[in-house]
């Protein structure tokens, strides 16, 4: 076991206003300027977006990618509370913030992409709610999880009021969001990827598949691990916190296995539609399919020996090319993989991403904010300098 | 790691579990739907076409479209200056494209030839547009068939815009209030005893309005005969008193939209082979219907969520209240052999 | 003014010819002012479609050469064709004709008639054997021997071949002449032929019904400017007069290609002059130059669509007096304009320069921090590593 001392979290304290925080909000900024820019003028006037890629890279990063990434709450949750291995504990509270910045982020980022957003409401609004609609499905679990999530949230704001009573009767129910918090992205997570069927034949078959929710589900969990481990090795070098490294070990072990499910299973569909062919065929989605197979693979053999598997740099490493590997393969899968007919070209505008990287940094800078402000992060050794 | 192994074959466990009810789900997979029996149609005769392209102006007036000032730039043209657009969009309703080859002087013919080919709305039996969109926009009318837009309901999602395989819902990117726009087969001119605009106007009734049924039976007709033959041409719409006599043209087998995703209301006979005609090649099974049996196997009456719920609220329930221990006290550390 | 009017006013050609003694000559031979007698000439140098620099040798061929003796036979017709060519604004112009060539033979513009009339034509043709111009008017009847045209006792088909044995050309003139017209509509009962296959060699045909007269016309100035006829096409159609579609030159063009037709006579796509394609119009399917140079010199509109009936294809063997008048016309010509979209256009923006600069930053830099991090992680990793004592395994 580590030998650093379990400590209860407390709130980071320090200086709100820093170089990074202030490089942060200026990019929020940036971004809140050409929101504002596509409110006035509509979505052609800040986007790339056209009838040929009517989904870009709001909803290919943002989303899928936003939300995968912040998938450390549940799969931490999951862990910590239902299958019981409280030796996690430490990492639950920072996966569960991180969770729900990265899932506002995306609600943000929707609300934004939606043409008609004033009528948002209508998804939820039983005249007009279409529940065969997968995307239906994707938008009320979101929205449900985001305010699960600020449930589970709640003991660490209710700890900084010191609002005990309030406390105590809260964590006597929390079981059931808990569960609720696991149930809800298995649900959103794998539908994201179901989001593709009904494209048919305009997704690739290195890509169509039925078993899409399946492997979206794998990738998420093998990236919220991945998340956890990253958020945690920030903290430690930027925030001067204990890399909980045996903990991650012990996860990231976890995303061992399911990366070599993911491929297992990946392989074994491709074989099954007789598209293997596909693999060995030069197209672009053929590069982006081996790229993110070469991605997920890594933790299998960067972390094959026991001594590999405690290093702190290999950790972190195998948690990157996972975070990488699911990221490459849902921006391939939307944007690469997407082929409708006519000849369409996408590739994000610069408003398009000075939105996507505002999106980014005013998750990362709540993150900032709240782990200062709120107990969220373990308290540090007393033996650390 | 012994102990990871284990949490993760429990994990597996439940994984499958719930795949297996998925799989059960699958028993009672959605089938693809059938066309109306009083579903109404076009049927579009390339071999008729002659280019003349007056079914875009009256689709334009029928349905209250601008003019689009599209820059040929691409064709090596000067900037329009009159209605001349690409593609269909979200102004334009429908497009007369045409194909070319080599000196392009001989109809319908592959080589040194040119063809035409109408860019409009398919009105799918099983739309994957209405499968798609989560505010029931789309909608699919239950006695003709025809497939709606309804801008009323719609949130901009572009959902439809992603999932037709034929690329026709198309989104007003240029406004901050965007609709959504494609053929609903002029369906506000029925109700005053008239049809289709693009049909009413056509001088060789290429495009020919009328009840699938029908339209169909004119397939069959026209496929018969020789080509060469003369005959007699229906003009606007199927069963009516215009006719004009003209000789049949030769046909390449297919007819599509007869089977492309389940079947078409808009079918389309052609003198060229249709990939030339950027027509995608389509399986039979429509899309929406696979979706939505991956979707109802695993939702089926949120059997499989709610067993899983039922898990997870208990095994929660214990490891965090049962053991009677403040629940963020730091549990006791764990002992490695 | 027309453009033929200000082409003269401005060409240095025209201008220079206007003072020369060639058009004196030309007041004084056809006794009509040298204005008038240069916009013909110059008419016939834009109907042909030669150059400007022509105008001064069409001017001297029409001078100074020897007027050229022409037979004019009329069979099965109407006379239209010759009426066609009297009725002229310009009014002295049945003098330029009839000072332009030596007209010996014209049964309808003649005074005399009888056996007289046919012994002129046949000292005519002695006289003038191997340089005289034949022109046909009217279709040839070959049924039973050719009995159902006789002039003079003598069947029409004997007199063409007869006449057509010492000519230096033959011209077909209008429809009949040119592949049957009217008298050959079926049953066709008297054989009614063109003078080309009753003749069993090709001749210059100018079809129409009646056609334009300034296609004979530029014909036979062609032929006295330059010793040959125009360039003529499979049918022996000059190839300037009946090279293009009528459908390639109709003011209504723009209209078929909106989609606005008439659809019956008097209807309010009619009177707005739309197209009249559904009506019948022949236009898409029939070789002429109406279009251009209409009729009877008077102005805009004035030929058979101009003035709201659709064409009937008159000069077009099969077309005319075959296919029905308000039958729908194939399309010859549908070769589509370059404006026609492909079915596949390029659309939308791809990676530019700066954006994909961007995007590459962007991911350069998350990714270069995540490996300064993983080094950062890897010192601290061993910093620890060699402070700690070796565990204790229990």
């Amino acid at each position: 076991m580590s030998a650093h001392a379990e400590s209860a979290p407390a709130p980071v304290g320090g200086k709100l206003v820093t170089r990074s925080t202030v490089i942060l909000g200026a990019m929020v900024l940036l971004m809140g300027w050409v929101l504002v820019l596509r409110m006035i003028y509509g979505l052609g006037a800040v986007t790339n977006l056209n009838n040929g890629y009517p989904w870009g890279l709001w909803i290919a990063w943002d989303v899928t990618i936003g939300t995968a990434l912040a998938g450390g709450g549940f799969s931490t949750a999951l862990l910590v509370y239902v299958l019981n291995r409280g030796q996690y504990h430490p990492l639950i509270r920072p996966a569960l913030l991180a969770a729900l910045l990265g899932y506002l982020q995306a609600g943000l980022s929707v609300f934004v992409d939606l043409g008609r957003w004033w009528d948002f409401w209508h998804i939820f609004w039983p005249t007009y709610a279409q529940p065969n609609s997968v995307l239906f499905e994707v938008a009320l679990c979101i929205m449900a999880y985001i305010v699960i999530l600020m449930i589970e949230l709640l003991p660490a704001v209710l700890e900084r009021l010191h609002w005990q009573n309030a406390r105590r009767r809260l964590e006597r129910v929390l079981f059931v969001f808990v569960a609720i918090g696991v149930l809800l992205p298995t649900m959103h997570q794998s539908s994201l990827g179901t989001l593709l069927v009904v494209f048919g034949p305009q997704v690739h078959p290195l890509y169509q598949s039925n078993i899409l929710p399946l492997l979206f589900l794998t990738s998420t969990i093998g990236m919220g691990y991945a998340a956890v481990t990253i958020e945690s090795a920030i903290s430690s070098v930027g925030l001067r916190r204990p890399f909980e490294k045996e903990i991650l070990a012990k996860l990231l072990g976890i995303g061992r296995w399911l990366m070599g499910a993911f491929l297992f299973v990946r392989f074994i569909d491709l074989i099954y539609r007789r598209a293997v062919g596909e693999a060995f065929t030069l197209s672009t989605p053929m590069v982006t399919f081996w790229i993110e197979n070469l991605l997920f693979s890594v933790p299998l053999w960067l972390l094959a020996s026991k001594k590999n598997a405690q290093r702190a740099k290999y950790l972190f490493l195998s948690a990157m090319a996972m975070a990488l590997g699911g990221i490459v393969y849902r921006l391939s899968a939307f944007l690469v993989a997407y082929q409708t007919g006519g000849s369409w070209s996408y590739f994000p505008s610069l408003g398009e991403l000075i939105v996507t990287a505002g999106l980014i940094s005013f998750e990362v800078l709540g993150i900032i904010v709240a782990v200062r402000l709120l107990p969220i992060l373990p308290a540090p050794a007393a033996e650390r300098t | 790691m012994s102990i990871d192994r284990r949490d993760f074959f429990k994990l597996a466990a439940k994984t499958a579990a719930v795949a297996a009810g998925a799989k059960a789900g699958v028993a009672h997979a959605r089938d693809t739907k059938q066309m109306p029996e009083e579903a109404l149609g076009l049927l579009f005769d390339g071999t008729l076409c002659i280019g003349c392209r007056a079914c875009m102006p009256a689709c334009k007036e029928a349905n209250g479209m601008p003019a689009e000032l599209t820059p040929l730039e691409a064709n090596g043209q000067v900037s329009a200056v009159w209605d001349a657009p690409l593609d269909i969009s979200g102004h334009t309703l429908n497009v007369i494209k045409a194909y070319r080859d080599g000196t392009g002087l001989n109809k319908d013919q592959v080589t040194d030839g040119f063809a035409f080919t109408k860019q409009s709305c398919f009105h799918c039996v099983d739309p994957s547009c209405v499968s798609a969109c989560p505010v029931s926009a789309m909608t699919k009318d239950p006695v003709n068939g025809i497939v709606s837009y309804s801008v009323d309901a719609c949130i901009g999602c572009r959902y439809c815009v992603a999932a037709c395989p034929f690329g026709v819902p198309r989104f007003t990117y240029d406004t901050p209030k965007p609709v959504i726009s494609k053929c609903q087969l002029c369906k506000h001119r029925l109700e005053k005893g008239e049809f289709a605009a693009c049909a009413t106007v056509c001088p060789t009734g290429a495009t020919l309005f009328g009840k699938v049924k029908d339209l169909k039976k004119e397939i069959d007709r026209r496929r018969a005969l020789e080509p060469g033959t003369t005959t007699r041409f229906p003009r606007g719409r199927i069963g009516g008193n215009d006719f004009y006599e003209g000789k049949v043209g030769k046909y390449v087998r297919r007819v599509y939209g007869e089977r492309e995703i389940g079947g078409t209301q808009v079918l389309h006979l052609s003198g060229v082979p249709f990939e030339l005609l950027d027509k995608p090649e389509l399986p039979d099974v429509a899309p929406a219907a696979v979706s939505e049996t991956i979707q109802h196997g695993l939702y089926y009456g949120l059997i499989a969520p709610a067993t899983f719920l039922g898990i997870l609220v208990a095994a929660a329930r214990r490891n965090m209240i049962a053991a009677g221990k403040d629940p963020d006290a730091k549990p006791p550390p764990e002992v490695k052999p | 003014m027309s453009a033929i009017e200000f082409w003269l006013k401005t060409s240095r050609v025209a201008k220079s010819l206007e003072r020369s003694d060639e058009l004196g000559a030309a007041e004084r031979r056809f006794g009509i002012p040298r204005r008038d007698f240069l916009q013909f000439a110059a008419t016939l140098v834009a109907s042909m479609g030669l150059p400007s620099s022509a105008l001064g040798a069409v001017v001297n061929a029409m001078t100074q050469s020897k007027r050229p003796s022409v037979i004019w036979l009329q069979f099965q017709e109407c006379t239209g064709c010759t009426e066609s060519l009297l009725r002229a604004e310009h009014p002295t112009l049945e003098k330029l004709i009839l000072e332009l060539v030596s007209l010996d033979y014209h049964e309808t513009l003649m005074a005399a008639a009888g056996h007289q009339v046919e012994e002129a034509r046949k000292a005519a043709m002695e006289a003038n054997r191997g340089k005289y111009i034949l022109v046909v008017e009217g279709a040839i009847p070959v049924k039973e021997n050719g009995i159902y045209c006789k002039v003079g006792g003598q069947t029409a088909v004997d007199m063409v071949k007869e006449v057509a044995a010492g000519a230096a050309a033959v011209i077909s003139i209008g429809s009949c002449a040119s592949w049957g017209g009217m008298p050959a509509t079926a049953p066709n009962p008297t054989g009614a032929s063109s003078a080309g296959s009753v003749l069993g060699k090709p001749v210059v045909t100018i079809p129409g019904c009646p056609p334009s007269p300034y296609n004979f016309l530029s014909t036979v100035v062609h032929f006295l400017t330059f010793g040959a006829l125009p360039e003529v096409d499979a049918k022996g159609r000059p190839k300037f007069a009946y090279g293009r579609l009528i459908h390639e030159n109709c003011e209504r063009r723009a209209h078929f290609d909106a989609g606005r037709f008439a659809l019956q006579f008097g209807d309010e796509g009619h009177r707005q002059g739309w197209c009249l394609y559904k009506l019948g119009c022949k236009g898409p399917e029939t070789y002429a130059n109406c279009p251009q140079l209409l009729f009877n010199d008077c102005g805009v509109g004035a030929w058979p669509v101009g003035t709201g009936h659709p064409c009937i294809g008159c000069t077009e063997e099969g077309v005319g007096f075959t296919k029905p008048i308000h039958a729908l016309a194939d399309l010859k010509t549908v070769t589509p304009p370059v404006q026609f979209a492909r079915p596949a256009e390029p659309q939308g923006v791809g990676a530019t320069a700066v954006t994909a600069g961007t995007a590459a930053v962007l991911g350069g830099l998350a990714i270069g921090a995540g490996l300064k991090l993983a080094d950062k992680l890897g010192k601290k990793d061993d910093e620890a590593a060699s402070k700690e004592p070796p565990e204790k395994k229990p």
